[in-house]
Parts: structure tokens; C-alpha cells; sequence
């Protein structure tokens, strides 16, 4: 199936994601909702390697992308737990509670 | 001749209306995420924005990476947010407090500042005078292929890293009651 759909337009929706991702992360104070924007930003990085590598017609583009999602579930698997020990310990997801490291 | 040509406007036309409608489902799926108060609906939209991401991936010529990112993405990693926010119990209150903190003074210099970089990115990427191309659909057999003969120290490396992340979650959520030096030991909190 050849897909006519030019490549820019596709690499202008993952810019467009990935800065929505940046807002997400910004602007949030909940540590739940900036790791959920830190997923939406892989997702972005992820579209943008499929695009290039259907420019192209290789198959390094998908396997960018397995590697990506692997590198995503092993982050969003270690997140958790440490939002899991954030909350036992500090009652709160708010990250400005967490100023133990006085940074 | 000209009925052929006429069938390929066609099909041009219905795939850029289909991805068009996907994108915008994309981002405003995605903008839902970022601004919902309740954790449970942004979730529930994040999901959607995976799925809406995945018709694109099959559109763009990916057909084996879009199943991964139903599979994996909107199946499996999804689960473990729920399943977090259920241990966490958040709810109501959760949403009242976002609410509280998601105040426009907050977040109206970020948006400002990204809005400016994402058009000047638009502006650049559109005035670009890139000759378009045709796509093609790559398959399962040529990523199989690609997988594991050039990139297989990256699948090692990426054994070892999901091992690593295993281990790493397993030791950070096991409950233990943590003294953190023996003379410590009357003030710990309870």
C-alpha cells in the first residue's frame, strides 16, 4: 500500500506532540501527570523515527521504535514504584513536597 | 489511462482526509491529557491519543509497530497506571487539588513561550520546499529481519535494560520498614 502523505506534515505532528509533552511536563505539579507527559514525548520521538522510516522505505525506523517502547515500559515500570514510595512516605504526589534533596 | 489517474486522486485525497482526521483526534486527545484534572480521565484520554497514534502509524506504512503500540502501549503500560492510581486510591480530592494547582498564572508563561518555538517550527517546516514522496509499507518480515541481524546487540541491550528495570522496580516497591540510621530510631514517622 502506498501512502501518499507527505512527510513534513507528519514530522509537524510529532513536533506538535512532542511540545504538548513539554507543556504537560511544565506546567504540572502532580508527578503522575508529568510521567503521563513524559509517555506523550516518547510517543512523539517514536511517529517522528516511523515517519523517516517510511520516507525512506527501511526498516530501521521500526526498530528504533521497539527499542523505544521497550526503553518506555522498563522507565515507566521503575516511575511507579517510585511514585509508589513518594506517596508511602510523603502522604502527597506534589512535587514541591519533595525537598529533601534541598536542589 | 485517465479513469486510473482519476482513482489514484481518489485514493490520494481519502488517505490525507484520513490522516488529517487522525491527527486532530491525536493532539486533541492529547490536550485533554495535559489539562484534565482527574487522573483517571486523562488516562482514559491518553489512551485514545495511543490509539488515534497507532491509525497513523498503519497509515504511514507500519502496520507491525502500530499492534505493538495497541498491545503494548494502550495495553500493558496503560494497566500499570491504573492499577497504580487504584493502589493510590486517588479521587475526588485528588481532582479538587489539581484543580487548585492548575491556575492560569501558573502555566500561561510556558504556554507563551512553547507557543512561540512551535511556530516558528511550524513556519519553518511549511515554507520548506521538500518534494513529497510516496510512502511505502515496510513489513513485519523486513523489521524481523533488520531486528536481529544488524541491531541485535540493541535487543541484548534492551534485554538487559527491561531486566534492570525489573530488578530496580522490584527492589524500590518492596515494603520495608526503613530506619534510616540506628540512632534515628525514636523519631522515624509512623
Amino acid at each position: 500500500m502506498n501512502t501518499p502523505i507527505s512527510i513534513e506534515i507528519v514530522m509537524l505532528l510529532a513536533g506538535i506532540l512532542f511540545v504538548l509533552g513539554i507543556v504537560g511536563v511544565i506546567i504540572r505539579k502532580n508527578i503522575i501527570f508529568m510521567l503521563l507527559s513524559v509517555e506523550v514525548m516518547l510517543n512523539a520521538a517514536g511517529l517522528a523515527f516511523i515517519a523517516a522510516g517510511s520516507r525512506w522505505a527501511q526498516p530501521d525506523g521500526q526498530v528504533m521504535f521497539i527499542f523505544i517502547l521497550a526503553m518506555a515500559a522498563a522507565e515507566v515500570s521503575v516511575g511507579l514504584a517510585l511514585i509508589l514510595r513518594i506517596y508511602q512516605q510523603h502522604k502527597s504526589l506534589d512535587i514541591d513536597k519533595l525537598k529533601e534533596m534541598k536542589g | 489511462m485517465r479513469i486510473r489517474q482519476l482513482t489514484y486522486i481518489v485514493y490520494y485525497l481519502k488517505m490525507n482526509i484520513f490522516f488529517y482526521i487522525t491527527a486532530f483526534v491525536t493532539l486533541f486527545s492529547t490536550i485533554m491529557v495535559i489539562t484534565r484534572h482527574n487522573p483517571v480521565h486523562a488516562l482514559l484520554y491518553l489512551v485514545i491519543s495511543l490509539l488515534s497514534l497507532s491509525v497513523i502509524f498503519f497509515l504511514l506504512g507500519a502496520p507491525f509497530v502500530a499492534l505493538l503500540e495497541i498491545i503494548i502501549y494502550a495495553g500493558a503500560i496503560m494497566v500499570l497506571f491504573i492499577f497504580v492510581i487504584m493502589l493510590l486510591n486517588l479521587g475526588k480530592e485528588t481532582a479538587a487539588q489539581e484543580k487548585a494547582w492548575l491556575k492560569p498564572r501558573i502555566w500561561i508563561g510556558p504556554v507563551i513561550l512553547s507557543t512561540i518555538l512551535l511556530a516558528e517550527l511550524i513556519y519553518l517546516i511549511t515554507t520548506a520546499q521538500l518534494p513529497s514522496y510516496n510512502l511505502q509499507t515496510v513489513d513485519s518480515k523486513a523489521v524481523a529481519i533488520s531486528l536481529f541481524k544488524p541491531y541485535l546487540i540493541g535487543v541484548e541491550l534492551a534485554a538487559m535494560l527491561l531486566m534492570a528495570g525489573v530488578v530496580g522496580a522490584a527492589h524500590i516497591g518492596q515494603q520495608k520498614k526503613t530506619v534510616l540510621h540506628r540512632f534515628l530510631k525514636e523519631e522515624e514517622p509512623q
